[in-house]
Protein backbone atom coordinates (compact mmCIF):
# COMPACT_ATOMS: atom_id res chain seq x y z
CA UNK A 1 0.00 0.00 0.00
CA UNK A 2 2.98 2.23 0.48
CA UNK A 3 3.72 2.13 -3.22
CA UNK A 4 0.69 4.23 -4.06
CA UNK A 5 1.88 7.14 -6.13
CA UNK A 6 -0.35 10.06 -5.21
CA UNK A 7 1.60 12.43 -7.41
CA UNK A 8 0.76 10.31 -10.43
CA UNK A 9 -2.91 10.03 -9.42
CA UNK A 10 -3.13 13.80 -9.19
CA UNK A 11 -1.26 14.39 -12.45
CA UNK A 12 -3.44 11.85 -14.25
CA UNK A 13 -6.67 13.30 -12.94
CA UNK A 14 -5.84 16.93 -13.58
CA UNK A 15 -3.91 16.76 -16.84
CA UNK A 16 -2.68 13.57 -18.45
CA UNK A 17 -5.99 11.69 -18.44
CA UNK A 18 -8.24 14.69 -17.92
CA UNK A 19 -11.85 13.52 -18.14
CA UNK A 20 -13.02 16.56 -20.08
CA UNK A 21 -10.37 16.88 -22.79
CA UNK A 22 -8.52 13.55 -22.96
CA UNK A 23 -10.73 10.60 -22.10
CA UNK A 24 -13.79 12.59 -23.20
CA UNK A 25 -16.10 10.75 -20.84
CA UNK A 26 -19.30 12.21 -19.48
CA UNK A 27 -19.61 14.83 -22.19
CA UNK A 28 -23.40 15.09 -22.08
CA UNK A 29 -23.63 17.13 -18.87
CA UNK A 30 -20.35 18.87 -19.70
CA UNK A 31 -21.64 20.26 -22.99
CA UNK A 32 -25.10 21.05 -21.70
CA UNK A 33 -24.15 22.88 -18.53
CA UNK A 34 -21.00 24.78 -19.42
CA UNK A 35 -22.78 27.96 -20.49
CA UNK A 36 -21.22 30.02 -17.71
CA UNK A 37 -18.47 29.76 -15.11
CA UNK A 38 -20.91 29.45 -12.22
CA UNK A 39 -22.88 26.66 -13.91
CA UNK A 40 -19.71 24.83 -14.87
CA UNK A 41 -18.17 24.96 -11.41
CA UNK A 42 -21.52 23.96 -9.90
CA UNK A 43 -21.63 20.77 -11.92
CA UNK A 44 -17.94 20.27 -11.20
CA UNK A 45 -18.36 20.41 -7.42
CA UNK A 46 -21.29 17.99 -7.53
CA UNK A 47 -19.20 15.62 -9.66
CA UNK A 48 -16.21 15.82 -7.29
CA UNK A 49 -18.43 14.87 -4.35
CA UNK A 50 -20.05 11.92 -6.09
CA UNK A 51 -16.79 10.62 -7.57
CA UNK A 52 -14.82 10.75 -4.34
CA UNK A 53 -17.52 8.90 -2.42
CA UNK A 54 -18.44 6.38 -5.11
CA UNK A 55 -14.77 5.46 -5.59
CA UNK A 56 -14.38 5.10 -1.83
CA UNK A 57 -17.39 2.79 -1.48
CA UNK A 58 -16.53 0.70 -4.54
CA UNK A 59 -13.01 0.28 -3.18
CA UNK A 60 -14.37 -0.67 0.25
CA UNK A 61 -16.64 -3.31 -1.26
CA UNK A 62 -14.20 -4.48 -3.93
CA UNK A 63 -13.38 -7.80 -2.26
CA UNK A 64 -17.04 -8.81 -2.03
CA UNK A 65 -17.96 -8.01 -5.61
CA UNK A 66 -17.65 -11.03 -7.95
CA UNK A 67 -16.05 -10.10 -11.27
CA UNK A 68 -18.97 -11.24 -13.40
CA UNK A 69 -21.51 -8.91 -11.83
CA UNK A 70 -19.25 -5.98 -11.01
CA UNK A 71 -20.80 -3.55 -13.49
CA UNK A 72 -24.42 -3.87 -12.22
CA UNK A 73 -23.12 -3.62 -8.64
CA UNK A 74 -21.16 -0.44 -9.45
CA UNK A 75 -24.22 1.06 -11.12
CA UNK A 76 -26.29 0.17 -8.10
CA UNK A 77 -23.77 1.75 -5.71
CA UNK A 78 -23.50 4.92 -7.77
CA UNK A 79 -27.26 5.28 -8.20
CA UNK A 80 -27.88 4.77 -4.47
CA UNK A 81 -25.13 7.21 -3.56
CA UNK A 82 -26.31 9.92 -5.93
CA UNK A 83 -29.88 9.58 -4.69
CA UNK A 84 -28.76 9.77 -1.06
CA UNK A 85 -26.67 12.88 -1.77
CA UNK A 86 -29.58 14.41 -3.67
CA UNK A 87 -32.10 13.77 -0.89
CA UNK A 88 -29.76 14.81 1.94
CA UNK A 89 -28.74 18.02 0.22
CA UNK A 90 -32.38 18.86 -0.42
CA UNK A 91 -33.30 18.21 3.20
CA UNK A 92 -30.36 19.62 5.14
CA UNK A 93 -28.57 22.16 2.96
CA UNK A 94 -31.43 23.63 1.00
CA UNK A 95 -29.55 26.76 -0.22
CA UNK A 96 -26.80 24.59 -1.67
CA UNK A 97 -29.39 22.28 -3.19
CA UNK A 98 -31.07 25.15 -4.99
CA UNK A 99 -27.76 25.87 -6.72
CA UNK A 100 -26.32 22.39 -7.26
CA UNK A 101 -29.51 20.33 -7.12
CA UNK A 102 -30.23 20.32 -10.81
CA UNK A 103 -26.73 19.00 -11.54
CA UNK A 104 -26.77 16.04 -9.17
CA UNK A 105 -29.11 13.77 -11.18
CA UNK A 106 -27.02 14.56 -14.27
CA UNK A 107 -24.11 12.77 -12.63
CA UNK A 108 -25.87 9.40 -12.58
CA UNK A 109 -25.47 9.32 -16.33
CA UNK A 110 -21.86 10.46 -16.16
CA UNK A 111 -19.78 7.51 -17.28
CA UNK A 112 -16.69 9.02 -15.64
CA UNK A 113 -17.98 7.78 -12.32
CA UNK A 114 -18.45 4.23 -13.57
CA UNK A 115 -15.19 4.46 -15.51
CA UNK A 116 -13.13 5.34 -12.42
CA UNK A 117 -14.90 2.71 -10.33
CA UNK A 118 -13.94 0.08 -12.89
CA UNK A 119 -10.47 1.33 -13.80
CA UNK A 120 -9.19 2.42 -10.40
CA UNK A 121 -11.34 1.88 -7.32
CA UNK A 122 -11.91 -1.83 -8.01
CA UNK A 123 -8.16 -2.46 -7.77
CA UNK A 124 -6.94 -0.01 -5.14
CA UNK A 125 -7.37 0.72 -1.42
CA UNK A 126 -9.91 3.22 -0.15
CA UNK A 127 -7.80 6.33 0.34
CA UNK A 128 -6.05 6.38 -3.06
CA UNK A 129 -9.42 5.62 -4.67
CA UNK A 130 -11.03 8.61 -3.01
CA UNK A 131 -8.09 10.82 -4.01
CA UNK A 132 -8.40 9.52 -7.57
CA UNK A 133 -12.13 10.25 -7.68
CA UNK A 134 -11.56 13.70 -6.23
CA UNK A 135 -8.79 14.51 -8.69
CA UNK A 136 -10.64 13.28 -11.78
CA UNK A 137 -13.60 15.37 -10.65
CA UNK A 138 -11.24 18.30 -10.11
CA UNK A 139 -9.83 17.92 -13.63
CA UNK A 140 -13.36 17.96 -15.02
CA UNK A 141 -14.19 21.02 -12.92
CA UNK A 142 -11.21 22.92 -14.35
CA UNK A 143 -12.34 22.19 -17.90
CA UNK A 144 -15.92 23.09 -17.04
CA UNK A 145 -14.77 26.39 -15.54
CA UNK A 146 -12.56 27.30 -18.52
CA UNK A 147 -15.16 26.22 -21.10
CA UNK A 148 -17.90 27.98 -19.13
CA UNK A 149 -15.75 31.12 -19.00
CA UNK A 150 -15.06 31.04 -22.75
CA UNK A 151 -18.72 30.59 -23.61
CA UNK A 152 -19.84 33.20 -21.10
CA UNK A 153 -17.42 35.89 -22.32
CA UNK A 154 -18.24 35.25 -25.98
CA UNK A 155 -21.94 34.70 -25.44
CA UNK A 156 -22.83 37.30 -22.87
CA UNK A 157 -19.75 39.46 -22.41
CA UNK A 158 -19.64 38.78 -18.67
CA UNK A 159 -17.92 36.49 -16.18
CA UNK A 160 -19.41 34.95 -13.03
CA UNK A 161 -22.98 35.89 -13.92
CA UNK A 162 -25.41 34.02 -11.70
CA UNK A 163 -23.00 33.99 -8.76
CA UNK A 164 -25.70 35.70 -6.70
CA UNK A 165 -27.63 32.41 -6.80
CA UNK A 166 -24.81 30.83 -4.80
CA UNK A 167 -23.77 33.67 -2.48
CA UNK A 168 -26.89 35.81 -2.11
CA UNK A 169 -27.94 39.04 -3.76
CA UNK A 170 -24.90 40.98 -2.54
CA UNK A 171 -22.70 38.83 -4.77
CA UNK A 172 -24.29 40.48 -7.82
CA UNK A 173 -21.49 43.02 -7.57
CA UNK A 174 -18.92 40.29 -8.28
CA UNK A 175 -20.15 39.85 -11.83
CA UNK A 176 -17.43 41.08 -14.16
CA UNK A 177 -18.50 42.79 -17.33
CA UNK A 178 -15.69 41.91 -19.71
CA UNK A 179 -17.14 43.56 -22.79
CA UNK A 180 -19.41 46.50 -21.90
CA UNK A 181 -22.58 47.10 -23.90
CA UNK A 182 -22.26 43.69 -25.54
CA UNK A 183 -25.21 42.34 -27.45
CA UNK A 184 -24.34 38.70 -27.08
CA UNK A 185 -23.12 36.06 -29.46
CA UNK A 186 -25.79 33.39 -29.32
CA UNK A 187 -23.74 30.65 -30.97
CA UNK A 188 -21.40 30.50 -27.98
CA UNK A 189 -24.25 29.88 -25.55
CA UNK A 190 -26.05 27.31 -27.70
CA UNK A 191 -24.79 23.69 -28.05
CA UNK A 192 -22.54 24.30 -31.10
CA UNK A 193 -20.57 26.76 -28.99
CA UNK A 194 -19.88 23.97 -26.50
CA UNK A 195 -18.53 21.65 -29.19
CA UNK A 196 -16.37 24.34 -30.80
CA UNK A 197 -15.05 25.47 -27.42
CA UNK A 198 -14.26 21.92 -26.34
CA UNK A 199 -12.51 21.28 -29.66
CA UNK A 200 -10.32 24.36 -29.09
CA UNK A 201 -9.46 23.22 -25.57
CA UNK A 202 -8.46 19.74 -26.79
CA UNK A 203 -6.35 21.31 -29.54
CA UNK A 204 -4.77 23.61 -26.97
CA UNK A 205 -3.81 20.73 -24.71
CA UNK A 206 -2.38 18.73 -27.59
CA UNK A 207 -0.38 21.75 -28.71
CA UNK A 208 1.08 22.20 -25.21
CA UNK A 209 1.92 18.50 -24.93
CA UNK A 210 3.57 18.42 -28.35
CA UNK A 211 5.61 21.52 -27.65
CA UNK A 212 6.81 19.96 -24.44
CA UNK A 213 7.65 16.71 -26.19
CA UNK A 214 9.49 18.56 -28.96
CA UNK A 215 11.60 20.40 -26.39
CA UNK A 216 12.38 17.24 -24.47
CA UNK A 217 13.27 15.23 -27.55
CA UNK A 218 16.48 16.90 -28.76
CA UNK A 219 17.94 16.74 -25.28
CA UNK A 220 17.18 13.07 -24.83
CA UNK A 221 17.94 11.63 -28.24
CA UNK A 222 19.68 14.10 -30.50
CA UNK A 223 21.30 11.37 -32.54
CA UNK A 224 18.07 9.51 -33.15
CA UNK A 225 16.51 12.74 -34.37
CA UNK A 226 19.30 13.42 -36.86
CA UNK A 227 19.22 9.83 -38.01
CA UNK A 228 15.54 10.08 -38.71
CA UNK A 229 16.07 13.28 -40.68
CA UNK B 1 -26.66 -29.24 -8.97
CA UNK B 2 -23.88 -28.61 -11.45
CA UNK B 3 -20.98 -26.37 -10.58
CA UNK B 4 -22.26 -23.73 -13.04
CA UNK B 5 -25.70 -23.60 -11.51
CA UNK B 6 -24.17 -23.25 -8.09
CA UNK B 7 -21.92 -20.43 -9.28
CA UNK B 8 -24.77 -18.57 -10.96
CA UNK B 9 -26.93 -18.93 -7.89
CA UNK B 10 -24.16 -17.49 -5.77
CA UNK B 11 -23.80 -14.50 -8.11
CA UNK B 12 -27.53 -13.89 -8.10
CA UNK B 13 -27.56 -13.96 -4.32
CA UNK B 14 -24.67 -11.49 -4.07
CA UNK B 15 -26.41 -9.12 -6.48
CA UNK B 16 -29.65 -9.49 -4.54
CA UNK B 17 -27.79 -8.73 -1.30
CA UNK B 18 -26.31 -5.53 -2.78
CA UNK B 19 -29.76 -4.54 -4.08
CA UNK B 20 -31.27 -5.18 -0.66
CA UNK B 21 -28.64 -3.10 1.14
CA UNK B 22 -29.01 -0.31 -1.42
CA UNK B 23 -32.79 -0.27 -1.18
CA UNK B 24 -32.67 -0.27 2.61
CA UNK B 25 -30.27 2.67 2.62
CA UNK B 26 -32.50 4.57 0.21
CA UNK B 27 -35.61 3.83 2.23
CA UNK B 28 -33.91 5.04 5.41
CA UNK B 29 -32.62 8.21 3.74
CA UNK B 30 -36.03 8.89 2.24
CA UNK B 31 -37.85 8.61 5.54
CA UNK B 32 -35.19 10.69 7.30
CA UNK B 33 -35.39 13.50 4.77
CA UNK B 34 -39.05 13.40 3.75
CA UNK B 35 -40.40 15.98 6.20
CA UNK B 36 -37.56 18.41 5.70
CA UNK B 37 -37.92 18.23 1.94
CA UNK B 38 -41.68 18.72 2.06
CA UNK B 39 -41.21 21.72 4.32
CA UNK B 40 -38.61 23.34 2.09
CA UNK B 41 -40.64 22.65 -1.05
CA UNK B 42 -43.60 24.33 0.57
CA UNK B 43 -41.40 27.27 1.54
CA UNK B 44 -40.11 27.59 -2.02
CA UNK B 45 -43.66 27.48 -3.39
CA UNK B 46 -44.83 30.09 -0.88
CA UNK B 47 -41.89 32.31 -1.84
CA UNK B 48 -42.89 32.05 -5.50
CA UNK B 49 -46.52 32.80 -4.64
CA UNK B 50 -45.43 35.74 -2.48
CA UNK B 51 -43.85 37.29 -5.58
CA UNK B 52 -47.20 37.53 -7.33
CA UNK B 53 -49.60 37.83 -4.41
CA UNK B 54 -48.59 39.73 -1.25
CA UNK B 55 -48.98 37.37 1.75
CA UNK B 56 -50.68 40.19 3.71
CA UNK B 57 -53.70 39.92 1.44
CA UNK B 58 -54.77 36.48 2.63
CA UNK B 59 -54.84 34.49 5.85
CA UNK B 60 -55.50 30.89 4.80
CA UNK B 61 -53.01 28.07 4.25
CA UNK B 62 -52.83 28.62 0.52
CA UNK B 63 -50.91 25.41 -0.22
CA UNK B 64 -53.24 23.15 1.74
CA UNK B 65 -56.35 24.81 0.31
CA UNK B 66 -55.19 24.25 -3.25
CA UNK B 67 -57.52 22.18 -5.34
CA UNK B 68 -57.15 20.15 -8.47
CA UNK B 69 -58.36 21.51 -11.76
CA UNK B 70 -59.10 19.20 -14.66
CA UNK B 71 -57.35 19.92 -17.99
CA UNK B 72 -58.83 23.07 -19.46
CA UNK B 73 -58.41 24.15 -23.08
CA UNK B 74 -58.65 27.84 -22.18
CA UNK B 75 -55.73 27.51 -19.78
CA UNK B 76 -53.75 25.42 -22.25
CA UNK B 77 -53.38 22.61 -19.74
CA UNK B 78 -53.33 19.00 -20.84
CA UNK B 79 -52.95 17.52 -17.38
CA UNK B 80 -54.71 18.21 -14.10
CA UNK B 81 -53.23 21.32 -12.48
CA UNK B 82 -53.54 23.04 -9.13
CA UNK B 83 -55.44 26.21 -8.45
CA UNK B 84 -54.43 28.11 -5.31
CA UNK B 85 -57.18 30.03 -3.58
CA UNK B 86 -56.43 32.97 -1.33
CA UNK B 87 -59.03 33.82 1.32
CA UNK B 88 -59.22 36.53 3.95
CA UNK B 89 -61.71 35.98 6.79
CA UNK B 90 -63.30 33.31 4.62
CA UNK B 91 -63.84 35.71 1.72
CA UNK B 92 -62.30 35.01 -1.69
CA UNK B 93 -59.43 37.39 -2.34
CA UNK B 94 -57.56 35.96 -5.29
CA UNK B 95 -56.83 32.79 -7.21
CA UNK B 96 -53.55 31.59 -8.66
CA UNK B 97 -53.83 29.55 -11.83
CA UNK B 98 -51.26 27.36 -13.52
CA UNK B 99 -51.42 28.36 -17.16
CA UNK B 100 -49.61 27.00 -20.22
CA UNK B 101 -48.86 29.09 -23.30
CA UNK B 102 -48.65 26.37 -25.96
CA UNK B 103 -47.24 28.50 -28.78
CA UNK B 104 -43.90 29.78 -27.50
CA UNK B 105 -40.98 29.99 -29.91
CA UNK B 106 -39.61 26.72 -28.49
CA UNK B 107 -42.61 24.88 -27.14
CA UNK B 108 -44.70 25.39 -24.08
CA UNK B 109 -44.25 28.21 -21.59
CA UNK B 110 -45.58 27.46 -18.12
CA UNK B 111 -46.94 30.38 -16.14
CA UNK B 112 -48.41 31.15 -12.75
CA UNK B 113 -51.09 33.82 -12.97
CA UNK B 114 -52.50 35.45 -9.84
CA UNK B 115 -55.86 37.13 -10.37
CA UNK B 116 -57.63 39.16 -7.68
CA UNK B 117 -61.36 38.78 -7.20
CA UNK B 118 -61.83 42.19 -8.79
CA UNK B 119 -60.54 40.66 -12.03
CA UNK B 120 -57.26 42.54 -11.76
CA UNK B 121 -54.00 40.69 -12.29
CA UNK B 122 -51.85 40.68 -9.18
CA UNK B 123 -48.84 39.19 -10.90
CA UNK B 124 -47.54 36.70 -13.46
CA UNK B 125 -44.40 34.57 -13.33
CA UNK B 126 -42.85 32.19 -15.82
CA UNK B 127 -42.23 28.85 -14.12
CA UNK B 128 -40.69 26.91 -17.00
CA UNK B 129 -39.81 27.66 -20.62
CA UNK B 130 -37.37 26.72 -23.38
CA UNK B 131 -37.13 30.04 -25.19
CA UNK B 132 -33.83 31.07 -26.77
CA UNK B 133 -31.31 32.23 -24.14
CA UNK B 134 -30.49 35.87 -24.61
CA UNK B 135 -33.44 36.53 -26.91
CA UNK B 136 -36.75 35.18 -25.70
CA UNK B 137 -35.81 34.54 -22.11
CA UNK B 138 -36.55 38.10 -20.97
CA UNK B 139 -39.93 36.76 -19.84
CA UNK B 140 -38.06 35.30 -16.85
CA UNK B 141 -38.00 37.58 -13.82
CA UNK B 142 -34.35 36.68 -13.21
CA UNK B 143 -33.41 38.17 -16.60
CA UNK B 144 -35.77 41.08 -16.99
CA UNK B 145 -38.74 42.76 -15.35
CA UNK B 146 -40.83 42.60 -18.52
CA UNK B 147 -43.27 40.09 -16.99
CA UNK B 148 -44.44 42.86 -14.64
CA UNK B 149 -46.27 44.58 -17.54
CA UNK B 150 -49.25 42.49 -16.49
CA UNK B 151 -49.37 43.78 -12.90
CA UNK B 152 -52.62 45.62 -12.33
CA UNK B 153 -54.07 44.95 -15.76
CA UNK B 154 -57.59 43.62 -16.16
CA UNK B 155 -60.24 42.98 -18.79
CA UNK B 156 -62.01 46.18 -17.69
CA UNK B 157 -58.93 48.31 -18.26
CA UNK B 158 -58.00 46.74 -21.56
CA UNK B 159 -60.61 45.37 -23.96
CA UNK B 160 -59.74 42.08 -25.64
CA UNK B 161 -58.35 43.68 -28.79
CA UNK B 162 -55.64 45.45 -26.78
CA UNK B 163 -54.21 42.18 -25.45
CA UNK B 164 -51.45 42.12 -28.03
CA UNK B 165 -47.90 43.39 -28.38
CA UNK B 166 -47.64 46.99 -29.63
CA UNK B 167 -46.37 45.76 -32.99
CA UNK B 168 -49.72 43.99 -33.53
CA UNK B 169 -51.75 47.02 -32.47
CA UNK B 170 -52.06 46.06 -28.81
CA UNK B 171 -50.84 47.88 -25.75
CA UNK B 172 -48.04 45.64 -24.42
CA UNK B 173 -44.37 46.39 -24.76
CA UNK B 174 -41.98 43.78 -26.12
CA UNK B 175 -38.34 43.57 -27.02
CA UNK B 176 -36.87 43.66 -30.49
CA UNK B 177 -35.69 40.29 -31.67
CA UNK B 178 -38.28 38.18 -29.94
CA UNK B 179 -41.95 38.86 -30.61
CA UNK B 180 -43.26 35.31 -30.74
CA UNK B 181 -42.48 34.70 -27.08
CA UNK B 182 -44.34 37.72 -25.61
CA UNK B 183 -47.20 37.13 -28.07
CA UNK B 184 -47.65 33.63 -26.64
CA UNK B 185 -47.46 34.85 -23.05
CA UNK B 186 -49.89 37.73 -23.57
CA UNK B 187 -52.36 35.45 -25.34
CA UNK B 188 -52.21 32.87 -22.57
CA UNK B 189 -52.65 35.47 -19.79
CA UNK B 190 -55.58 37.02 -21.61
CA UNK B 191 -57.27 33.65 -22.07
CA UNK B 192 -56.72 32.87 -18.39
CA UNK B 193 -58.37 36.17 -17.41
CA UNK B 194 -61.39 35.47 -19.60
CA UNK B 195 -61.68 31.94 -18.22
CA UNK B 196 -61.35 33.22 -14.67
CA UNK B 197 -64.11 35.79 -15.09
CA UNK B 198 -66.45 33.03 -16.34
CA UNK B 199 -65.50 30.45 -13.72
CA UNK B 200 -64.71 32.48 -10.61
CA UNK B 201 -67.47 30.91 -8.52
CA UNK B 202 -66.61 27.41 -9.61
CA UNK B 203 -62.97 27.86 -8.61
CA UNK B 204 -63.85 28.78 -5.05
CA UNK B 205 -66.43 26.04 -4.65
CA UNK B 206 -64.00 23.23 -5.56
CA UNK B 207 -63.13 20.92 -2.67
CA UNK B 208 -59.68 21.43 -1.21
CA UNK B 209 -57.31 18.65 -2.04
CA UNK B 210 -55.16 17.60 0.89
CA UNK B 211 -51.64 17.65 -0.39
CA UNK B 212 -48.94 15.35 0.73
CA UNK B 213 -46.12 17.07 -1.14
Amino acid sequence: MSDVNYKEIIWNGLWKNNAGIVTLLGLCPLLAVSTSVVNGVGLGIATIMVMAFSNGIVSLARNWIPREIRIPVYILIIAVLVTIIDLSMNAFVQPLYLVLGIFVPLIVVNCNVLGRAEAFASKNPVLPSMVDGFMVGMGLTLILAVLGGMREILGKGTLLSGIDLAFGASAKAWVITVIPDYHGFLLAVLPPGAFIGLGLLIAGKNWLDQRKAARAEPAQAPQAATAAA
Amino acid sequence: MSVYTRHSTKLALVLAAFALVGTTLLALTYSATKDNIAASEKKAKLALIAQILPPALYDNDIIRDASELQPTAELGTAEPTLVYRALKDGQAVAAILEVVAPDGYAGKIKLLVAIKSSGEISGVRVVAHKETPGLGDYIEIAKNSWIKVFDGTSLDKHPSKEWKVKKDGGQFDYMTGATITPRAVIKAVHKALVWYSNNQEKIFSLPAQEQTK
